[in-house]
């Protein structure tokens, strides 16, 4: 019965950033309207919770999906590395096209880490506050937000 | 279709230790968790059953009925137990969090009889989860 069930192993991280949200496709007064005090031109920032899902079968030998220490060294190296006590938009190449909401930030997370190659990554969900969640699991489940 | 998830906690301590490996892979693989002694935890267990409510009482399945399920099946063998040594239904695997996630799963699916075991759930920390879900099933 074992082989038909999924396993899957989730892990928190977190890391700290700031950002500004701001879209060349706007004018500087509806990008006002739009994103209120996040458009603040200084910027401002967050603590983020990163749940990184990855699933995979059961290693026999080792009772593991996936070693956690293997998959801590890829986040850290892929992610927090690169974001931890960074500006998302100044310093993170794919924001200085892209707007750093958190929506593109699980998009940008989720590409980073899909090519882990220990365990099928399933999904990345991101606290931005603990009032805001936002996952992605790729593009084929549709795209999900939640607020609680 | 429905969901109902009812939580439960319990503590209990393990060991990583694989006799097949050498001391030193042993360390190697499993780290502190491979500490002799061993070392506990506080689990928390999300179990989701799903189905369609009972049109005369409303309900999935009854939660008193679930959380004794859940007291007998998984608190009842494992809490403040050394998972290694005192649940049978481990013996011969490592205890770690999937592992345990998957015989809460076959310990309970039979258990169920009204709506359908659909997730488990199992905390080994706040940052640390494994689940186990009817493959096919929706992932929600």
């Amino acid at each position: 019965m074992s082989g038909k069930l999924k396993v899957v192993f989730g892990r928190r991280y977190r890391f700290s950033a700031s950002h500004r949200l701001y879209s060349q496709k706007l004018s500087e007064e509806e990008n006002c309207r739009v994103y209120g005090k996040c458009n603040n031109p200084y910027g401002h920032g967050h603590n983020y919770v990163v749940e990184v899902r990855v699933s995979g079968t059961v290693d026999p030998a080792t009772g593991m999906v996936v070693n956690l220490k293997d998959l801590d060294r890829f986040v850290q190296g892929e992610v927090i590395e690169a974001f931890d006590h960074k500006s998302l938009n100044e310093d993170v190449e794919a924001f200085r096209t892209a707007v750093p909401t958190t929506e593109n930030l699980c998009k940008e997370i989720y590409q980073r880490l899909k090519h882990f190659p220990l365990a099928k990554l399933e999904r990345v969900r991101i606290e931005e506050t603990s009032n805001n969640a936002f996952e992605y699991a790729g593009e084929e489940i549709q795209d999900r937000v939640t607020v609680r | 279709m429905v969901y109902l998830t009812r939580k439960i906690e319990f503590s209990a301590s393990h060991l990583y230790h694989n006799p097949a490996l050498s001391a030193e892979e042993n360390r190697r693989i499993f780290g502190k968790c491979n500490n002799p002694h061993g070392h506990g935890h506080n689990y928390m267990l999300e179990v989701t059953v799903a189905g369609e409510p009972d049109p005369v009482t409303g309900m999935v399945l009854d939660l008193k009925e679930l959380k004794e399920i859940l007291e007998r099946e998984i608190a009842g063998r494992m809490d403040h137990r050394f998972l290694n040594y005192e649940v049978p239904e481990l013996a011969g695997q490592i205890p770690t969090c999937e592992n345990i996630a998957r015989v809460i799963w076959q310990l309970l699916e039979p258990k169920i009889t009204q709506g359908r075991l659909h997730k488990v759930r199992l905390y080994e920390s706040a940052d640390i989860f494994a689940e186990c879900y009817r493959n096919g099933a929706n992932y929600a």
